[in-house]
């Protein structure tokens, strides 16, 4: 992503939309993502495809920390993934896009550009 | 390494002794006992079936079986389950077992054995491992109908056809088989008696003290006890079969008699051929089981080392794992005679004899704690210096066992007084640590396993008992180190900076029971409440769906609810199993796999109009694969309409009960087991634990449903139910355990309520509950203690647990289909009502299945 371009932002849900420490599916204009709403109200983007099993159930995933690490666990194989990064902590060959996301008042909006 | 020096001299090494003969030779083994098999393993395990081709000639019907353990038979009834013989053992190359091939003769010069059908077998080496008899007084009338001994299977189906038509059974003999067989007796619902002509019961073992405090125990569980009774003549009786005459007009009437008093050597094919045997039997044998002929070994209780005879197992193990090694050249390890030291347990009395009970060695001293109310006897022998021990019997409480047993095999100088060592209570007992054993310690004396091998094993990667018993058999035969060997691999793990830990993860420094109890006592309702007060971080994967689970099983709130959303794994936030392709199958609860066909054609249809791929399950549903998430619950609000409820296939919960048709229409079935199978399911549906649990319930002891692999099985006998627990299919097979017998449908439900909801409480995230029992310490006999005597008093407290989670019951699907909010979830975009576009199927054998990724690409190219 590079920074000096504008960045496109899309209104996905609202906030409340998204149970606290629970993720969401979200359609963007090409392919999809994985919305999560953290216990303490952080909110993460990533990519929706498992690599491993190349479906789209990465928002179905449960949220947690390992060693400091905030990730969320792919529901068919485990592996986890960090929220801020992507990046896979069983195979570092392997990670996930991050979506920049932010919240204007209660709608919550992911960067597609 | 006999081995690597052999083949650096092999050209001369045929005929040298102690070396490895280059050319195959032929090896018989007569008797197929549980020695005769360790000495087949012995010899697998050292490579010696590479040398030698070995025919076994077996004088029973069946390959060689647990004799220690032959009172099973008596309440399982089932001779595989005794069986010694490992699946594909005899399949390996060297190896042929002749059943019911008795032999006649051993021609000694023609190195030739002839069998009693008249085969002839050569043989260069020949190992006989021909056991023992039962000694049978010579009684007048000893040889009349239902006279019988006990020592083999056969002997048992024999006494059990024998029982049907009588009503008293006597023993004769009060040692440690009599025993056995009098609690045989008892079990097979007889009048028991047992006849000993010692003044005491075991009198090799214990003394007088302990004699009689096992006789008051013995009789005290309805066996009557007749000691210093020697019977003169068996003669016609005039209310039953036999009238055992005692002399000075004393008398028994008695149906069976069971002959238990001691065993002789099979010894008559060794005297027939001229091989030495010893003056009251037994063929003599030198520290590498050799007898007088260099060619023929003998090993177990037909040998005699040193003018004894051997008639434990663990000795016999001794002999066979020598004479494998001397087959394969190695000179270790040589016989050097056996402890006999014995704990057992008879009729549910623990019975326990280490080294010199009797104190026969010159200077002895005894200390003795006598209580005769709670009927526990224990005494230590001490050595004249009074530094170690030479000897214990314990009656009534044998837990001292394998510490008594560790300070008197390896003389450690005792760590107080002898007489702390015994005393209950009286502050704490000096307890030896395992680490005060030297390596060279034998821990279970029954597979002969040191402290040395459980290190090893330890250092390979061992990190449970269950790990160690799988890899050095130790306390895999009778179970009495378990305790040792427990401590054994703390004290070890410990040592090698292994924290043993059974914290669930990082964020909680507590075992999923401790986490159970925290709840529970501290009344904690959601996973915030739990994490603020006992864990750190935000939860994970592991700990978040444990969370649930132990809530659910305290609490039984809807698993949905808010608290509790985001604890669940996908599974169990969506109610149903995720396949590979992000789907997710339905599986609806049908009791006992007993089904209407309307509710049938319901899910015919269901599975029809979602074109839902469609399988019987071995669990006697029917499983739907394929819904989408958006669709599930629409699908549902169907089933639910038409009556059914989830079956918590995705849960870690009760899956099914299993039933076979039972009474309903089987001409064979005893008892309504659809109906009891239908009950039970009802009852523990939606019970969340630790990990799935499995039930099935069979109408007669042809057991079609399967009952005993199954984590809770129960089979329909003509007295009630008989209760199987802690078996297993799949991965681990594990033959389920007799936890009660004859139950009334009553006892039967509460005797369920308490095991599992004990299971519940104790067991650690993920675990079976046949992992649970082998890992539980004190086995099988401490959950009966907890289960059925409600040795902890906690049984009431546990049904009462069971019976709040029972009332607070509510079907997942129909709570969720009823709730709007709850519907709406059930969406794969939160922006769009569209269903996911990534699914792509192939159609096989009539129904669609996920494209396997090679066809995704193909199917996307086709339709972009």
């Amino acid at each position: 992503m590079n920074s000096s371009v504008t960045l496109e932002w899309k209104a996905v849900c609202k906030v409340d939309e998204i149970l606290p420490g629970t993720g969401v599916g979200v359609r963007l204009p090409e392919g999809q993502a994985a919305l999560f709403r953290t216990r303490d109200g952080q909110l993460h983007a990533l990519d929706n495809m498992d690599p491993f099993s190349r479906a789209n159930v990465i928002s179905r995933g449960l949220l947690g920390s390992l060693g400091g690490t905030r990730v969320v666990a792919s529901p068919l194989y485990k592996q986890h993934f960090c929220l801020e990064t992507g990046k896979c902590l069983e195979d570092e060959t392997v990670s996930l896009t991050v979506y920049p996301v932010r919240l204007r008042g209660e709608l919550v909006e992911v960067a597609v550009g | 390494m006999g081995f690597a020096f052999t083949l650096f001299n092999s050209w001369q090494a045929e005929t040298v002794k102690g070396d490895i003969p280059m050319t195959k030779q032929k090896v018989l083994l007569v008797g197929h006992g549980m020695v005769g098999q360790r000495f087949l393993e012995a010899l697998a395990d050292r490579g010696g079936l590479d040398h030698y081709d070995v025919t076994i000639l077996c004088a029973e019907s069946r390959p060689a079986y647990d004799r220690v353990g032959l009172t099973r038979y008596f309440t399982e009834r089932d001779a595989d389950a005794l069986s010694l013989v490992p699946e594909g053992f005899m399949a390996q190359p060297g190896l042929t077992l002749k059943l019911s091939t008795r032999v006649r003769e051993i021609d000694r010069d023609a190195r030739v054995v002839i069998t009693e059908a008249g085969e002839r077998l050569d043989y260069d080496k020949l190992v006989l491992a021909t056991g023992s008899y039962p000694f049978v007084p010579p009684i007048d009338g000893n040889d009349r109908p239902n006279c019988f001994v006990y020592r083999t299977l056969d002997d048992l189906d024999e006494i059990i056809a024998a029982a049907d038509q009588a009503r008293i059974g006597t023993v004769v003999g009060g040692g440690l088989l009599g025993l056995e067989a009098a609690k045989a007796l008892h079990d097979l619902g007889l009048e028991t008696h047992v006849v000993e002509f010692a003044p005491r019961l075991m009198a090799v073992q214990v003394d007088d003290l302990g004699g009689g405090l096992l006789k008051d125990k013995i009789e005290a569980l309805g066996v009557t006890v007749h000691t210093n009774t020697g019977t003169r003549a068996i003669v016609d009786g005039e209310q039953h079969r036999h009238r055992m005459d005692f002399g000075e007009d004393r008398h028994l009437e008695t149906d069976i008699i069971v002959f238990s008093a001691g065993i002789r050597p099979e010894d008559s094919l060794a005297r027939a051929c001229g091989l030495e045997v010893g003056e009251r039997g037994g063929v003599v044998i030198d520290d590498y089981c050799v007898t007088s002929d260099p060619d023929i070994f003998a090993i177990g209780e037909v040998a005699l080392w040193q003018g004894r005879i051997f008639g434990l197992v663990a000795p016999g193990y001794q002999m066979a794992e020598t004479a494998a090694a001397r087959l394969c050249a190695d000179s270790e390890p040589s016989f050097q005679g056996a402890d006999m030291s014995t704990k057992l347990k008879l009729m549910g009395v623990d019975v326990a004899s280490v080294g010199d009970a009797h104190g026969q060695t010159p200077g002895a001293r005894s200390a003795v704690f006598f209580d005769q109310s709670t009927g526990v006897y224990k005494k230590v022998v001490v050595s004249e210096c009074g530094k170690k021990l030479l000897g214990a019997v314990l009656v009534g409480d044998a837990n001292d066992y394998g510490n008594l047993l560790q300070l008197c095999l390896n003389r450690i100088d005792l760590p107080g007084e002898a007489a702390a060592l015994i005393a209950p209570a009286a502050g704490d007992a000096p307890m030896l640590g395992a680490d005060a054993l030297p390596d060279s310690a034998q821990i279970c004396s029954c597979n002969n396993v040191s402290k040395g091998a459980l290190c090893a094993a330890i250092d390979d990667g061992a990190t449970t008992v269950g790990d160690l018993k799988a890899c050095t058999k130790a306390s895999a035969t009778c179970g009495g180190c378990a305790a040792l060997v427990k401590q054994v691999l703390d004290s070890e793990l410990a040592k090698r900076g292994v924290e043993v830990n059974n914290h669930v993860c990082e964020h909680f420094p507590y075992s999923r029971q401790e986490i159970y109890h925290l709840v529970r006592v501290g009344e904690i309702k959601t996973f915030d409440e739990l994490l603020e007060k006992h864990g750190s971080g935000d939860g994970c994967d592991i700990c978040k769906p444990l969370a649930a689970s132990v809530l659910a099983s305290c609490w039984n709130d809807y698993v949905l609810s808010k608290p509790h959303a985001g604890l669940q794994d996908t599974n169990d936030y969506f109610l149903g199993n995720m396949q590979r392709d992000g789907t997710y199958s339905i599986v609806p609860r049908v009791p006992g796999g007993e089904i209407t066909p309307d509710k049938l054609i319901v899910l015919g249809e269901v599975a029809k109009k979602y074109d839902l791929y469609t399988k019987i399950t071995g669990g006697q549903r029917v499983d739907l694969f394929g819904a989408r998430v958006d669709q599930l619950p629409e699908i549902w609000k169907i089933l639910v309409d038409a009556g059914f409820e989830t079956g918590h296939a995705y849960g870690k919960s009760l899956r099914t009960v299993k039933s076979c048709v039972g009474s309903t229409w089987c001409r064979y079935g005893v008892k309504d087991s659809v109906g009891t199978a239908i009950q039970v399911e009802e009852r523990y549906k939606g019970l969340r634990s630790p990990h799935k649990i499995k039930m099935a319930v069979s109408g007669c002891t042809r057991e079609c449903a399967e009952a005993q692999s199954k984590d809770v099985g129960v089979i329909a006998t003509d007295k009630g139910w008989n209760l199987y627990v802690c078996g297993n299919g799949g991965m681990r097979p594990r033959h389920a355990d007799l936890l009660a017998s004859d139950l009334s449908d009553e006892q039967l439900i509460r005797t369920i309520d308490r095991f599992l909801m004990f299971y519940i409480r104790t067991a650690d995230r993920l675990q079976r509950t046949s992992v649970w029992l082998e890992n539980l310490e004190g086995g099988l006999d401490y959950l009966k203690q907890v289960v059925l005597e409600d040795s902890l008093g906690i049984g009431e407290e546990l049904e009462a647990q069971m019976q709040q989670v029972i009332d607070t019951y509510q079907c997942e699907w129909k709570t969720t289909v009823e709730d709007p909010q709850a519907v709406k979830r059930f969406k794969h975009f939160v922006n769009d009502d569209v269903a996911d576009d990534n699914l792509h199927y192939v159609r096989e054998r009539g129904q669609r299945r996920p494209a396997y990724e090679h066809e995704r690409i193909e199917l996307v190219q086709q339709e972009g």
